[in-house]
């Protein structure tokens, strides 16, 4: 943790974020328009389609959402399964705090309102690293956002003339990108030992406990570890 | 139950993007709440990379071979030269290459 000033949120650092998480981004367009061609073929009006990813922005939470599409939908296992699956992001947010909490409460907010997993990710580790910005949750989190976009729109209108993602391994870009960050960044036996325990947990809860429970379990016992084995102070 | 026809669709619309933004906002504000303490601090710290190698076992489950072996090459180039973007596009060359085959 770096000093006690505000993390800096200047249209420099923004624009920075968004050129850095613009190449990860152009892959997340692939998803957008997988999404888009699933949502046309789940009957869904194109511009309903459309709001969809511009407000919920969630690709797994809509891609599970087309799964309970009809002409009647349930609402409650709708939203319930929505909270589920997105329910990791209360966790990124909650990493984040010790830098957000200096921000005043509304440059704080309006800037999560825009976090996915790639910014924060990004942004987490540039934070524990010493840069004290917060441009690439915003500024990355604007291209991502408009990727999304883009790629669902793309996916609506060209449909299946788009080719095959996992043929050109574009399905391991976020496993790829997530992996990279986790050995980005600061690593010493606790953290390593949190990992594992973590893994650990995620995995039984992937086998035995409900489904998209593998995130909260996960990273609630790879947390424990760093409560119980406190960081001596230098 | 509620009916898609009639803007039914996008009253649940709405509703999604809501829930999605009390996980996006809760985090923090749910913090704010926390005394800071060491073991506060701690349990966060460790659990930022739990989060995310929570999210990557299910992914390194599910995936063929040619998707383990891009995790594989990713990994090892992170560990020999610490630097994300290569070390991705490897990944996902080897992911290519391996389905090619």
């Amino acid at each position: 943790m770096s000093g006690h000033t505000a993390p800096e949120l200047s249209l420099a650092a923004f624009r920075q974020g968004f050129w850095r998480l613009l190449p990860i981004s152009l892959f997340v367009a692939v998803f957008g328009a997988a999404f888009g061609l699933a949502a046309v073929q789940a009957g869904l009006p194109g511009n309903e389609i459309l709001l969809m990813s511009a407000t919920v922005f969630a690709g797994t939470a809509q891609f599970a959402a087309l799964e309970m599409w009809g002409a009647e939908v349930p609402v409650l296992p709708l939203l319930a399964t929505t909270f589920a699956i997105n329910a990791r992001m209360l966790l990124m947010g909650a990493t984040l705090y010790p830098w957000m909490s200096r921000l005043p409460p509304g440059r704080r907010y309006a800037s999560l309102v825009i976090l996915s997993d790639a910014n924060w990710a990004m942004n987490l580790n540039d934070l524990q690293t010493g840069r004290n910005t917060l441009g690439a949750l915003v500024g990355g989190g604007f291209a991502l956002w408009l990727t999304w976009l883009a790629g669902t729109f793309a996916g609506m209108v060209f449909g299946s003339a788009i080719a095959d993602p996992q043929a050109l391994g574009v399905d391991m870009v976020m496993g790829c990108f997530m992996l990279s960050m986790v050995l980005a960044g600061r690593r010493n036996s606790r953290t390593v030992l949190a990992w594992f325990v973590g893994g650990i947990a995620a995995y039984g809860a992937y086998r035995w406990l409900p489904e998209n429970s593998h995130v909260l379990v996960g990273a609630l016992a790879g947390g424990l570890v760093g409560a119980i084995w406190v960081e001596d102070k230098a | 139950m509620i009916d898609v026809e009639s803007g039914g669709a996008l009253l649940l619309i709405a509703l999604m993007a809501l829930v999605t933004l009390l996980t996006r906002l809760g985090g923090v504000l749910l913090m704010s709440f926390v005394p800071m303490g060491r073991r506060v601090e701690g349990f966060i710290n460790a659990m930022a990379g739990s989060v995310l190698v929570a999210v990557l076992v299910p992914v390194a489950v599910k995936t063929d071979t040619a998707g383990q072996l891009a995790l594989l090459a990713t990994a090892g180039l992170m560990l020999l030269y610490r630097r994300p973007m290569p070390a991705i596009a490897a990944g996902i060359l080897v992911a290519a290459l391996a389905r090619a085959v």
